[in-house]
C-alpha cells in the first residue's frame, strides 16, 4: 500500500510540469505582445523594452519556459499587474477559503449522492424511487447560477435564516455549498442507485442472504462496498467540475476565493494572477485524484499499478 | 423408527411461479420429496428442469418478483418453512439449513476477505466474539483442507484458485455444523481431480456432522458416487424417484432410461452418443398430458390428453408414467417395459 501511494506521487511530477508548461502557454495564447501588455497600455517603447528584458521575454521561449519553472519551484510566481502584491501572498490567502468551499460541497456531494442513491435502490420502481429520481434529474438540470439565486431568495431573502452573502461563519458555507454540491449530489444518487442494482443481481449477494443475514448488513456490508467502486470514479470526476464551479459560485455569493480571484484577473488582464490561479487549481485537482485513486485502492485491492 | 430414518425434510406439492411479461413460468410444479438425517438425496435433470429452483425455494431466496413460492410447504423438524416469518427464516439460513452455490467464482463477495466471509455467519448465528469467530473461521478453512489457513482467510476470493474458492464455500456452508446442506451442482465448474476432493470432502463431513444432503446436479457419475436415493425431475415435475441402485440398475421412467443410455458405456466403442430427441417444452407452455410426450419412444394417445401421476411400484420406486398404470392401453406390456 505505502508502495502504491509512493509510486503514485512519482506520477504526479510529470503532470505537474505538463500543467506548468500548459500555464507557460496562456501567456504565449494572449493575443499581442505580453510586453506590451505587462507595461500597461499607453507605455512608452522605452519602458515596453525595459519590461520585455526585465521579464527575459527577450529569450527563447524554451529558456524563458525554463526559467518560469525555476520560479515557481523557487515559489515565485511573479507580482500582480494590479497592486505589485506577489501573486503566490494572494493566492494563499485565498486558496483556504475555496478549499473550504470545495470541502463542503463535495461532502454535500457524496452524502446526500449515496444516500439517495442508497434508498432507491432498496426498492427500485417504488414510489420513493420515482420521487428521488426524479429530484435528482432536477439536480443535474439546474444551472448553478439559477439554484444559487433561488436559493439566496427563499432562504436568505424571504425566510432570512441564512446570510445572504460573505464567508464569515459556518452559516455563510451552507448556500454556496449546496448550490456547488447539488449538481455532482444528483449525478452520485443516479450512479449509486444503478451500481447497487447491479450489485444487488450478483451471486455473492445471494450468498450472503443464504447465510441468514440480515439485510441492512447484506446491503452496507455487502452490495455497497462493491456498488461504490464505480462511484468514487465518478466522485473524483466531479470534483473537478465543481473546481471549476467554484468560479461560479464565489461571484454570486461574493466569496473572496481562487475562483473569484480568477475571474477578477481575468477581467483586469491580470495575467501572473492568472497564472497562478490556473496553476493552484490545477494542483488541487491533481492532488485529489491521488486521494481517489488511493480510496480506489483501499476499496479494491484487485487494483495494481503497473 | 431409529435415528436415521426420521425425516428432516419434507418437501410437499411445493410450486414456484415465476410471473413474467410472457406469463406465468412454473419452474416448479408440485414436488414432493423427503430426507432423512444422513442421509444424501440426489436432484437430477437437464438445465432448466427446476432443480435450482427447487433448492432456492426451500430457502426462500427466490428472486421475488419475480418469482413466488406459489404453494405448497417445506417442513423442517416439523415447521412450514413456507409460511415462516421472515425473522425466523434467517436464523435457520446458513445455520440449520446452508446452501453451496455452483458458480464459486461469482459466489463469494470479491471485496471481502474470505476468513471474514466465513466468520460473519459464525458470529450471526453462534453468538461468538470477534476473535472467536475468526479462529473459527480458520480452523474451518484447515478443515477443509486449504494449505496455510491463517494466511489465506486474510486473502480475497481473486488470490484463490476455483477450487480453493469452491472449499471456501463449503467452508462457509458447514461452519454453524446445519442439519441439511444443499449443494447446488457444487463440482460443475471444477475440473475432474478438485472435483472428487470436493465431493470425498462434503461425505467425509457429512459422516462427521450426520447431516443431510440434497445434491443437485445433472452429473449421473457424481449421483453414484454419492447419493442414496435419486428424484429426477423433468419440466418442473419429478418424474421418478427411487434409490440410488433402483435408478441406476433398473431405470424406469423413459426419460431416466434416456438419460442413462445418453451416458457412454467404456465396454463400448461408440461414434456419437445416444441423445434425447428434442428438447424440454417452455415453462410458459407446459402441455396438458405427460410433459415427457412429445419426446417419448413409446408415447400413446393417453400420454397427449392426461398428464400421469407419480405413483408408487410395488418394488418401492415411484414414477410420473402411464406405462406403470393399469390403464396403459399401449402396444408394449406393462411388465415388457421394465
Amino acid at each position: 500500500m505505502l508502495m502504491f501511494i509512493l509510486r503514485r506521487i512519482l506520477q504526479i511530477v510529470p503532470v505537474i510540469i505538463g500543467v506548468t508548461f500548459v500555464v507557460f502557454f496562456i501567456m504565449q495564447l494572449v493575443p499581442g505582445d505580453p510586453a506590451v501588455l505587462l507595461a500597461g497600455e499607453g507605455a512608452s517603447k522605452e519602458a515596453i523594452e525595459a519590461v520585455r528584458e526585465q521579464l527575459g521575454l527577450n529569450q527563447p521561449l524554451y529558456i524563458q519556459y525554463f526559467e518560469y519553472l525555476m520560479n515557481v519551484f523557487k515559489g515565485d510566481l511573479g507580482v500582480s499587474l494590479k497592486n505589485s502584491q506577489p501573486v503566490l501572498d494572494e493566492i494563499l490567502v485565498r486558496l483556504p477559503i475555496t478549499i473550504e468551499l470545495a470541502f463542503f460541497s463535495i461532502i454535500i456531494t457524496v452524502v446526500l449522492g449515496m444516500t439517495a442513491g442508497i434508498i432507491s435502490a432498496v426498492k427500485p420502481y417504488s414510489l420513493t424511487d420515482v420521487s428521488v429520481m426524479l429530484v435528482a434529474l432536477l439536480g443535474i438540470s439546474l444551472p448553478s447560477f439559477w439554484l444559487g439565486l433561488m436559493l439566496m431568495y427563499f432562504f436568505s431573502v424571504k425566510l432570512q435564516i441564512l446570510p445572504v452573502a460573505g464567508w464569515d461563519s459556518l452559516l455563510h458555507v451552507i448556500l454556496p455549498a449546496v448550490t456547488l454540491g447539488a449538481g455532482g449530489a444528483a449525478i452520485v444518487a443516479r450512479m449509486t442507485r444503478s451500481s447497487m442494482l447491479e450489485v444487488i443481481r450478483q451471486d455473492y449477494i445471494r450468498t450472503a442472504r443464504a447465510k441468514g443475514l440480515r439485510e441492512h448488513i447484506i446491503i452496507y456490508k455487502h452490495a455497497l462496498r462493491n456498488a461504490l467502486i464505480p462511484v468514487i470514479t465518478v466522485v473524483g470526476l466531479q470534483f473537478g467540475a465543481l473546481l471549476g464551479g467554484t468560479v461560479l459560485v464565489e461571484s454570486i455569493f461574493a466569496i473572496n476565493g481562487l475562483g473569484r480571484m480568477i475571474v477578477d484577473a481575468i477581467r483586469t488582464r491580470d495575467l501572473p494572477m492568472v497564472q497562478g490561479g490556473v496553476l493552484f487549481a490545477s494542483l488541487i485537482f491533481v492532488v485529489v485524484n491521488l486521494f481517489v485513486d488511493v480510496f480506489y485502492r483501499i476499496f479494491n485491492k484487485r487494483i495494481e499499478l503497473n | 423408527m431409529n435415528e436415521k430414518n426420521k425425516p428432516i425434510l419434507e418437501v410437499k406439492g411445493l410450486k414456484t411461479h415465476f410471473t413474467t411479461k410472457r406469463g406465468v413460468s412454473k419452474a416448479v410444479d408440485g414436488i414432493d420429496f423427503t430426507l432423512h438425517k444422513g442421509e444424501t438425496l440426489g436432484i437430477v435433470g437437464e438445465s432448466g428442469c427446476g432443480k435450482s429452483m427447487t433448492s432456492l425455494s426451500i430457502l426462500r431466496l427466490i428472486p421475488s418478483p419475480p418469482g413466488k413460492i406459489a404453494g405448497g410447504s417445506v417442513l423442517f423438524k416439523g415447521k412450514d418453512l413456507v409460511t415462516m416469518p421472515e425473522g425466523e427464516m434467517r436464523e435457520i439460513r446458513g445455520n440449520e439449513i446452508s446452501m453451496i452455490f455452483q458458480e464459486p467464482m461469482t459466489s463469494l463477495n470479491p471485496v471481502i476477505p474470505v476468513g471474514e466471509q466465513i466468520a460473519e455467519a459464525i458470529r450471526l448465528h453462534q453468538k461468538l466474539g470477534k476473535k472467536a469467530a475468526w479462529e473459527k473461521s480458520v480452523e474451518m478453512l484447515r478443515l477443509v483442507g486449504i494449505p496455510s489457513p491463517e494466511k489465506r482467510a486474510k486473502q480475497e476470493p481473486f488470490q484463490l484458485s476455483g477450487g480453493m474458492r469452491q472449499r471456501v464455500m463449503i467452508a462457509m456452508a458447514l461452519a454453524c455444523t446445519p442439519e441439511v446442506l444443499i449443494a447446488d451442482e457444487p463440482t460443475t465448474a471444477l475440473d475432474v481431480t478438485i472435483q472428487s476432493q470436493i465431493l470425498e470432502l462434503i461425505k467425509d463431513l457429512q459422516t462427521k456432522i450426520g447431516m443431510g444432503v440434497i445434491m443437485i446436479t445433472h452429473d449421473l457419475g457424481v449421483v453414484a458416487e454419492t447419493c442414496d436415493k435419486v428424484a429426477v425431475m423433468y419440466a418442473g415435475n419429478i418424474v421418478e424417484y427411487a434409490s440410488t441402485e433402483q435408478i441406476f440398475a433398473n431405470p424406469k421412467h423413459p426419460y431416466t432410461q434416456g438419460l442413462l443410455d445418453s451416458l457412454p458405456k467404456i465396454n463400448e466403442d461408440v461414434d456419437e452418443l445416444k441423445t434425447i430427441e428434442g428438447s424440454i417444452p417452455s415453462p410458459y407452455n407446459m402441455p396438458s398430458g405427460c410433459r415427457f410426450a412429445s419426446r417419448c419412444p413409446y408415447k400413446e394417445e393417453m400420454c397427449t390428453s392426461h398428464k400421469p401421476e407419480l405413483i408408487e411400484q410395488n418394488d418401492g420406486v415411484k414414477v410420473r408414467c402411464w406405462k406403470y398404470t393399469d390403464e396403459w392401453t399401449g402396444t408394449i406390456k406393462k411388465e415388457e417395459v421394465v
